[in-house]
Formats: C-alpha cells, sequence, structure tokens
C-alpha cells in the first residue's frame, strides 16, 4: 500500500494556493464504523489530513467535549489495537493523509516499535504526540525512521527559543503550533498569540507549521491560512459528530475547506 | 552536595534509573524549567533556607516528636522497640506541611500569584489553602466530585481558609482526575499560578523537590534515635500513596545500608481481588502525570482506577524515585489491605492513646507484620528497633473509622463506601 505522507499532503495544498487542511475525530467514537464514515466523510469534503485520536483515560490535554467523546468511546469498548483497523478502512477509501493524535502511555504499553510497525503497515503516515516532547522520545525517534513516519510534536506560546528550534528539528510531516495556553475546545475567535508561534516555527526552519485549538469557523481558516500552512479543527467536528451524525461532519467539512 | 558516588541521597532528577523525566505537553515546558531554576537556585540559597526552617520551627512546630510506643510494642510486636515518627503533631495534622510551605515560598519567589492543587480526602487541600493564607496567595483546590461529599467537613476547612474548591466531575472523579483537571488550569493559567502538587510524584523537579521539603523528617528522625537509644534503627517503614512521606523518612537513611526500609502499599480489599492501589507490587512501568514510573494500567496502557479505604493512598501511580528504589531492591514494598490496616490503627488508638490517620495505619500495620517476622527470624526483641513515620493524625477519619468498626448507626452523609 502506498502511503500518503501529511508533507505531501500540505506541499499539494500549497500549490492550490490553500493551506491545508487538518481534521481531529476520536478513533471510535461512537464507535468503531462511524469514526470510520467520519473520517471518510471528511476526505470528501476537503480535509487533507485526518487525524485519528487515541481515546485514552487521561487526557490533560483536551477539553469537555473531547473528553466526554473519548470517554464515551472506552465506554463502548474501544481497545487500542482497533486504531490500526481503524486507520487501515479510512486509507483504503480515501487518499488523505492518516496520522494519529495519541497520549504516549497506549503506545509505550504497546510497545513503541510494534506500534509503528502496525501503524505504518495500516497505511498511517505519522503521530501527533501532546504529551511527548523531543527530550523523551528517543525510542520514538528509533521507531519512526525504522517504519519511515512523521513525528508531529507541539511548540506552543510559552515555547523558548531553544525549545521551538530542537523541537523543529524533532519533527517531520509538521509542527504542530498551539494556538493558545490552554486545552483543546472551540473559541469564537482565533488566539492572537498564534501567528507568533507560527513565526517562531517558520524563524527555526520549519517549512510546515499548522495551527491548532480554538479553530471552528471558515473565517478561523482563511484568517489562520494567511500566515500557516495548515489549520487544525477538532472539537467542532466532535460536536457535529455528537449532535449530527456523520452527514454533520460532512456539512461542516465542506464548510470549513470552503466548498460549501 | 557532595554525596560520594555510590550514595543513593540527594538524587537531583530528572531521572531516577529508566524512572522520572518530564512525560507531558509542550505548553508546560516553560514552567518546569522556572520552577526548576527557582529551586534550584533557592537551595543555594541561605536566606531561603533560614526562612524553610524558622517557618518548620515556628508555624509547623518542627521538629516532630519521636515517642516510643511501648504499650503497642508489647500488645502487637512482641516487644520489638518501635518509635514513632510524630508528623501527626505538625500544623494541620500531617507532613504534607512540610512540602507546602515550601512550595509557597518558591511560588512567591516566582512572582505567583495563585496556587492551584489537588486532593484526595483533603489533606493536601488543607495544608495548601493554609499555606495560601499564610501568605497571601490565591488558593484554588481540585477535588474529585465524590470526594467532596464524602469529606464535606475538610471541603468546609478549606473553604474557611479562603480557597475554592473545585468539584470535578469528569473522568472517574476521583484523585487522579483532580490532577488532571489541575494540569488543564495550569496549561491555561500558567503565568500567575503555581502548581502545588502534593507528592512525590509527577514531572521533573517535582519528586526531587517535594523530596527536599520532606527530608527534614529523615534527618530528624536519625538523630532523634540516635540520641534516644544509641543507634542506628533495624528498619524504618512509612505508607506509600504517591510516596512524599516515605522518601522523606527514608532519605535520612537510604545510605545506611544496615538500615532497611520498607515501604507499604494501600492492598484495598486484597491484591487478587482487583480492588487496590498497590501501585508498585503489581503495577508495570508507564508514564503519568509527568513521570515514568510503576502504573495501575490495563493491556491497553489506560491508568486503572485504585481502591483503598484510605483516601490518600488511594492513587494509581507512584512517585519515579520509589520506583527506583524498588528495582534496585534498597526498599522493599509490600502490600496492606484495609482490613490489617483498620486493626493496626485500632491497637495505636488503645495503646498510646494516639488516632493515626488511615493512611499511616497502613505503615503501623506493615511495621507489626515486620516484628513479627524479625521475631520469627530469631531476632531479641529489645534489641530490634523499627521507626514507622506517623504521616498524619486521624482527626479526618473519624467517621470512616466509627463506619468501619460499626459505630455509627446508618450516617448516609458519611458513608465512605467505595474507593
Ligand atoms: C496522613 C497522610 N499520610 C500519607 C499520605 C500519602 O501521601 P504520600 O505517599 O505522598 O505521603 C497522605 C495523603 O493524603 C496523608 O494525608
Amino acid at each position: 500500500m502506498s502511503r500518503v505522507t501529511s508533507a505531501e499532503k500540505i506541499a499539494a495544498a500549497r500549490a492550490e494556493g490553500r493551506p491545508a487542511l487538518i481534521g481531529y475525530l476520536p478513533a471510535g467514537f461512537p464507535d468503531v464504523e462511524t469514526s470510520i464514515e467520519a473520517a471518510v466523510a471528511l476526505a470528501e469534503n476537503g480535509v487533507d489530513v485526518i487525524e485519528m485520536g487515541i481515546p485514552y483515560s487521561d487526557p490533560v490535554m483536551d477539553g469537555a467535549v473531547i473528553q466526554e467523546a473519548t470517554v464515551q468511546a472506552l465506554a463502548n469498548g474501544f481497545r487500542v489495537s482497533q486504531i490500526f483497523d481503524i486507520v487501515r478502512g479510512i486509507t483504503q477509501r480515501t487518499n488523505a493523509a492518516v496520522m494519529v493524535m495519541t497520549y504516549w502511555n497506549p503506545v509505550l504499553s504497546l510497545g513503541v516499535d510494534e506500534f509503528a510497525r502496525r501503524f505504518a503497515e495500516a497505511g498511517g503516515a505519522g503521530l501527533i504526540t501532546p504529551d511527548l516532547v523531543p527530550d523523551e522520545a528517543d525510542e520514538w525517534f528509533a521507531a519512526s525512521e525504522k517504519y519511515d513516519l512523521e513525528r508531529v510534536f507541539l511548540i506552543a506560546p510559552s515555547s523558548a527559543e531553544a525549545r521551538v528550534k530542537r523541537t523543529v528539528e524533532a519533527s517531520s510531516g509538521f509542527v504542530y503550533c498551539v494556538s493558545l495556553m490552554g486545552v483543546t475546545g472551540a473559541r469564537s475567535e482565533v488566539s492572537s498569540a498564534a501567528q507568533a508561534v507560527v513565526d517562531a516555527a517558520h524563524g527555526a526552519g520549519a517549512e510546515n507549521a499548522c495551527v491548532g485549538l480554538g479553530v471552528s469557523r471558515r473565517e478561523h481558516v482563511q484568517e489562520i491560512g494567511s500566515y500557516a500552512d495548515g489549520v487544525i479543527v477538532g472539537t467542532a467536528l466532535v460536536a457535529a459528530l455528537r449532535d449530527g451524525g456523520v452527514p454533520a461532519v460532512g456539512r461542516l467539512a465542506a464548510a470549513l475547506s470552503g466548498r460549501a | 552536595m557532595n554525596a560520594s558516588d555510590d550514595s543513593l541521597k540527594h538524587a537531583s532528577g530528572p531521572y531516577f534509573g529508566q524512572y522520572g523525566g518530564r512525560w507531558m505537553p509542550e505548553s508546560l515546558m516553560a514552567a518546569m524549567d522556572q520552577l526548576t531554576q527557582t529551586f534550584e537556585d533557592a537551595k543555594a540559597d541561605p536566606a531561603f533556607i533560614e526562612e524553610v526552617k524558622e517557618l518548620n520551627r515556628n508555624y509547623s512546630g518542627r521538629p516532630s516528636l519521636l515517642t516510643e510506643a511501648k504499650r503497642f510494642s508489647a500488645q502487637a510486636c512482641g516487644g520489638v522497640r518501635i518509635f514513632l515518627k510524630r508528623e501527626d503533631l505538625n500544623h494541620t495534622g500531617s507532613h504534607k506541611i512540610n512540602n507546602v510551605l515550601g512550595q509557597a515560598l518558591l511560588a512567591k519567589r516566582m512572582g505567583k500569584t495563585r496556587i492551584i492543587a489537588e486532593t484526595g480526602a483533603g489533606q493536601h487541600g488543607v495544608a495548601s489553602a493554609t499555606a495560601a493564607a499564610l501568605m497571601g496567595l490565591e488558593c484554588v483546590v481540585y477535588m474529585g466530585a465524590e470526594d467532596t461529599r464524602r469529606q464535606a467537613l475538610n471541603v468546609a476547612r478549606m473553604q474557611l481558609l479562603g480557597a475554592t474548591v473545585i468539584p470535578v466531575t469528569v473522568g472517574s472523579q476521583t484523585l487522579k482526575d483532580a490532577i488532571n483537571e489541575a494540569l488543564r488550569d495550569w496549561v491555561a493559567n500558567v503565568d500567575n499560578t503555581h502548581y502545588l502538587l502534593g507528592t512525590a510524584a509527577g514531572g521533573h523537579p517535582f519528586p526531587a523537590m517535594v523530596r527536599y521539603f520532606h527530608q527534614v523528617i529523615g534527618e530528624e528522625a536519625r538523630e532523634q534515635v540516635l540520641a534516644q537509644t544509641g543507634r542506628l534503627p533495624d528498619a524504618v517503614t512509612a505508607c506509600i500513596g504517591g510516596g512524599s512521606n516515605a522518601i522523606g523518612i527514608f532519605h535520612g537513611f537510604l545510605d545506611d545500608k544496615e538500615v532497611e526500609l520498607y515501604g507499604y502499599e494501600a492492598g484495598g480489599d486484597g491484591v487478587d481481588t482487583g480492588r487496590h492501589a498497590a501501585t508498585i507490587t503489581l503495577g508495570k512501568p508507564g508514564v503519568l502525570h509527568g513521570a515514568k514510573s510503576y502504573l495501575m494500567q490495563d493491556d491497553d496502557g489506560q491508568t486503572i482506577e485504585s481502591h483503598s479505604i484510605s483516601a490518600g493512598l488511594d492513587y494509581p501511580g507512584v512517585g519515579p524515585e520509589h520506583s527506583y528504589l524498588a528495582d534496585i531492591g534498597r526498599v522493599h514494598y509490600e502490600p496492606v489491605t484495609d482490613t490489617e490496616a483498620m486493626d493496626a490503627f485500632k491497637i495505636l488508638c488503645r495503646t498510646e492513646g494516639i488516632l493515626p490517620a488511615i493512611e499511616s495505619a497502613h505503615a503501623l500495620a506493615g511495621t507489626i507484620r515486620l516484628a513479627q517476622r524479625k521475631l520469627a527470624e530469631g531476632a531479641k526483641p529489645e534489641d530490634t528497633i523499627i521507626i514507622a513515620n506517623l504521616s498524619g493524625r486521624g482527626d479526618k477519619d473519624v467517621s470512616t473509622a466509627a463506619q468501619w468498626f460499626g459505630m455509627l448507626e446508618d450516617d448516609a452523609a458519611n458513608t465512605p463506601e467505595g474507593n
């Protein structure tokens, strides 16, 4: 299976003169089948990179909407090994790049190498790691090199220059620029701190700097797209899936991508 | 610090063998760096050291006593000499005050005006609210919603001290979720807020820093036992929640190879029932709340909920230095069940007139077991000395204990059923 990377999708969007659109959904919410259908709906409505989150018992970077969804996925019996079926299900039906967002303990528990191998076999592009910083990532460096996976680390408004540099150097695919000091959740306006984070990433040599946290509307996508290489939407999509099912996810994705 | 190469004392972190580190979001790294720097500077500043000493002496009431428990020894330990390190006599009733005063001073040094804390039963919340009142800081305490109902009096105590208590209704609504919520608050308010973590767990520098503020327990105990008996003890015991009271007393004896060290984890209903908090005994290494350490987790790496009659021990993780000390065999960790702890609780009340915290009763139960084992191995009781860390007093536990011993008619408001 040929794997599509986030770097390729971001480059393709750039060639079209627009920021890449990255959409987050929790794996297994409300159930495994529906989460695959919802991800396919993202891809069919203009989302370039799909980010599937592994439900985890202690999601410290997530706000209420995503927490509730992942708690429900776990209550419905989600098992970590199902992430590979979900990734395979999406990559077989779309040509989006499929990333997985995961807190680190589920990966450690399975074994970093084993996780990376099975994820790559399923067609996954790389991992976004909200509670793993490059300082602790030796095993992940080794496994991601071995299986040719993208490593997306995060930088924040609080990140000092030296840390930005180190994180940019450690990342591949893109660098996740956290737009504000806080957790996931839709906000009415884009944080004024976001552009500075992106500028810092670019200044440190990042080719692709994408902005996440608090993004929920087409205007946000356009505003952020004027300075960033990609825009990440999470909570708004999760709420749409919760309230209106797969069709609502498709409609919101179309609106975010400017197709509707 | 000029410890020799094979010294185990003053381990500075971030790593303790393979454990420790900083497994946490980038958003918090700047705050963790600032805290580390502030702590290192403070440790090297005689004025800071004097300030901590002064507060310990004239506010907390240190040094805490070392009391020989002769009737307890005669009744339960076959005459093995038992000494209690009386952290129960500190202001606010437990060892927790040592850490909160130190960290509140650091918060002020960093120019922070607000502290946040997590709490299970409320002891650390009360201690944090106390330090905040003393130092004029705003204080917000996160507490599982279920715990706020069970520990309504401690909620009122915190409020009387001027703190805001926020019931946590997400996740499993227990102590670990209170920590998650505190971390989420910290990410959003890190500019003016210090997260005053209550145990020797978490990302670097918390384990080494919390230990530093509790080291005084072991330093005092070592001096006191030498003064009272002319020799070092055969063993030192403590209960293990996240591990702060234990690492504090163990530290004083880590390099005394002949002194055995024992940590007692909460065995709950029994380690084969699945309802316990015996993290080192049954967990496997993982990452939670910033550190790699032993962790109660399922096959998927999801944290398992712990259970114990003692809210202060009811935590599925443990500080990373303990994981290291377990692996190298310097400290022995064993589970103690609810029943064993409550039996020891009652014996101490009746023989010494001391009402221990239920957490500390786990150390007492372990001490009884250890004394009996020593006797079975042929030790002479009068020549055998064990120091048990009495980490706190049991006033907060009166309703739980009265319930346990069937002294209360159904009192719905205080029923400590479940975890
Ligand atoms: C009296 C007492 N002892 C022990 C503990 C357990 O914590 P640690 O293991 O950090 O000492 C607590 C925690 O609340 C406590 O209140």
